[in-house]
């Protein structure tokens, strides 16, 4: 995962309807001219417009536009790795390697059941924690009385800009049976898990610890029947160890860069409502709740929505941890795409993966969207009053050298 | 909260304080959750086999030993980073030369077709990267390139965010400035590449920050570009360390140096990075 790449996707999307108005009736010929001019100014511009942007066109176009149609055909096709896919020996086989994944019921569906499951518990538990913490660190680092800030501003961002393979290799040594972590646990007197070989779910071993059941003779009212090739036991057994290591990595590598996001609107909440609810009798809790957070709902839409889209494309920290193991229970779809594609060579069946996961973060981001806006359609104009307030904020800072 | 009158001082003051410690304890604590992976990497790097296994929490390698960096330095490691080189420079340098020049023309050239290529590049960037591992291979074996540094480098070329970056400095860049070099008879490119473009610093050095960061640390795209062995990138090979080519299992002082030394020029440009941003917000302050 690139989180930094993203970070400035986001925040240009969310401010991009702002600024493209302050370029109307611009670069167009002077009033004077005539009108062969205007043509013939016209005729140039347009083509050194195009001139600008061509090479920007071409490498889209090539490597994404007619990339994800190649992998269209692939997803309704038999092709096998061998040769090319866009020959006649290549066949259309319609929708079946989208049947595969989800109404033959064999091994191709349990494996991306699985990854569906495991990256379903891996969401639910990441994009909560993170937008939390990182709240909960920006709220702290706003407290101008501290000092250091700045310091610790960095410490917490930095892991957001590292390595991802770099971070995934750390937390491999750290969470190792003998590891730091483990050395850690064992001063407080708690045997730690073996964490990368332990395929335990979190829910199954909750149950067990609270009686409810046992883990190793599971009731056979939830093995015995389930659903899409998984049975209920396996379709409840949470997180597995192994997966909470990755939940832990991750969290701790976004939560830098959406604390910047929370800081930066915090900066933008009106001071003089904040002391005017404290005079008025508010404490600090309930004027963080009437006053701050309502303030902070576009930013937590853009958070919830950016975790929402790079927790549905884990793959980097799988690859070099885990690959997949123990028993899958670390396999995403992002993974097991890539795995049955280039480790498989079951090509179409992959392709329909992608599409299949392309579909979900689409839908899961639209929803998400709606469902914000909904609620709450003035909170959402005021929000993009403030945005705009703060873009322009942070334009006239960054432009500040050429003013 | 400076505005409290003298009467209510006192317990304000005791709360103030406690709650002052209590930020502090916050900060420090996670200053640690945050930072001591990183001191235990670096430690770790100069530790031998058995003492990274006896004592993993300790910063103090006992004996210090620089062998695993020796390692390093004789196997295939040193390629690697010259691999990550390259394509970093070249993606950088390409993306910011050719992101400003999509931005510049998005902000200010009123070309036809503007408005259709800018919500296709809109559209481009709700694309999830991840779901582009197989079009991606798919193509660059179509377009006979796979396997080669042009495959490493060219789809890595142009990110739509940046593209987005720039047009949205451009804009806010007086068009006063433009219309003068206009007059002077500058042609569009000339404005552009001597008026506009170093005017734009500041998000030009964002830009390439991103670039530099963003490349550097680029894996999936590294892994279906290619499998020649000659053309691993850092993460690509390091990536393979724990199961491939140096031996595996329990060796990780060797695993430290390398994502220590592939840490390091990020970590480099991060404090630059930092340094620059406040002095720039500074100097425009006072400009300004």
């Amino acid at each position: 995962m690139t989180p930094d790449g993203r970070t400035a996707t986001g925040s240009v999307l969310a401010t991009s309807s702002v600024s493209s108005a302050p370029t109307t009736g611009r670069g167009g010929p002077g009033p004077r001219r005539t009108g062969t001019g205007r043509r013939r100014l016209g005729e140039s511009t347009n083509l050194s417009g195009w001139l600008f942007v061509a090479p920007t066109l071409v490498v889209l176009g090539l490597f994404l536009l007619v990339p994800i149609l190649m992998a269209l055909w692939v997803s309704v096709s038999d092709w096998t790795g061998k040769g090319n896919p866009f020959s006649g020996d290549t066949g259309f086989v319609g929708l079946d390697n989208y049947k595969v994944l989800f109404t033959e019921d064999a091994l191709t569906r349990q494996d991306f059941m699985t990854s569906l499951r495991n990256n379903f518990y891996f969401v639910l538990l990441v994009v909560p924690a993170q937008t939390v913490l990182a709240l909960f660190l920006a709220v702290v680092l706003n407290q101008s009385l501290l000092k250091a800030r700045g310091f610790f501003r960095s410490a917490f961002y930095f892991p957001s800009v590292t390595s991802s393979v770099a971070i995934s290799l750390t937390f491999l040594f750290l969470f190792t049976g003998s590891g730091a972590v483990n050395s850690l646990l064992g001063f407080v007197g708690i045997d730690g898990p073996n964490w990368f070989s332990d395929a335990r779910g979190l829910i199954h071993i909750v149950g067990d610890k609270l009686g409810v059941w046992s883990i190793d003779s599971p009731p056979a009212a939830l093995t015995d029947s389930g659903v899409l090739s998984l049975s209920w036991w396996d379709w409840l057994s949470g997180p597995s160890v192994a997966l909470c290591v990755i939940i832990m990595l991750v969290v701790w590598t976004t939560t830098g860069t959406f604390m910047l996001m929370f800081l930066a609107a915090l900066q933008d909440v009106p001071q003089d409502v904040v002391e005017a609810s404290r005079i008025d009798g508010a404490n600090r809790w309930n004027t963080f709740r009437a006053v701050t957070l309502p303030h902070l709902r576009p930013t937590m839409l853009l958070v919830i929505t950016l975790g929402l889209i790079g927790t549905w494309q884990v793959f980097d920290q799988v690859f070099v941890m885990t690959t997949g193991g123990p028993s899958k229970t670390t396999s995403t779809p992002a993974y097991l795409q890539y795995f049955y594609a280039f480790e498989g060579q079951e090509w179409g069946v992959a392709a329909a993966m992608a599409f299949v996961l392309f579909l979900i973060i689409f839908v899961l981001t639209g929803l998400q969207r709606f469902l914000f806006r909904d609620k709450d359609a003035i909170a959402e104009k005021r929000a993009v009053r403030a945005r705009n307030r703060r873009r322009r904020k942070a334009l006239a800072a960054e432009g500040g050298e050429v003013r | 909260m400076s505005t409290l009158s003298p009467a209510r001082r006192t317990p304000i003051d005791n709360r103030r304080a406690l709650l002052l410690f209590l930020g502090y304890v916050v900060l420090v604590a996670f200053a640690l959750i945050y930072l001591y992976p990183f001191f235990i990497q670096v430690a770790t790097s100069f530790k031998t086999d058995p003492d990274a296994v006896r004592n993993p929490l300790s910063l103090s390698p006992d004996p210090f030993t620089g062998r695993s960096f020796q390692r390093l330095a004789t196997s295939d490691f040193p390629l690697w980073f010259l691999n990550s080189v390259v394509v970093t420079v070249c993606v950088t340098v390409g993306r910011v030369f050719l992101d400003s020049l999509a931005g510049y023309a998005l902000a200010r050239i009123k070309f036809r077709g503007r408005q259709a290529i800018f919500t296709a590049v809109l559209a481009v960037m709700a694309v999830p990267g991840v779901i582009l591992l197989i079009p991606k291979f798919l193509v660059l074996k179509q377009l006979q390139i796979y396997d080669t540094y042009p495959a490493l480098i060219v789809p890595l070329l142009v990110d739509a965010a940046g593209v987005f970056i720039m047009k949205q400095f451009f804009e806010n860049i007086p068009v006063s400035v433009e219309e003068a070099a206009r007059i002077d008879g500058a042609g569009t490119f000339r404005i552009f590449w001597s008026v506009v473009l170093p005017m734009a610093r500041p998000a030009v050095i964002t830009l390439t920050i991103l670039s530099f960061q963003g490349s550097w640390n680029e894996l999936p795209h590294f892994i279906v570009a290619s499998q020649d062995p000659a053309l691993y990138t850092l993460t690509k090979g390091v990536a393979t360390l724990t199961s491939g080519q140096l031996g595996s299992g329990n060796q990780f002082p060797l695993t430290m140096a390398a994502a220590l030394v592939m840490t390091i020029p990020v970590a480099l440009v991060f404090v630059i990075f930092q340094r620059y941003f406040v002095t720039g917000a500074n100097a425009g302050a006072e400009k300004g």
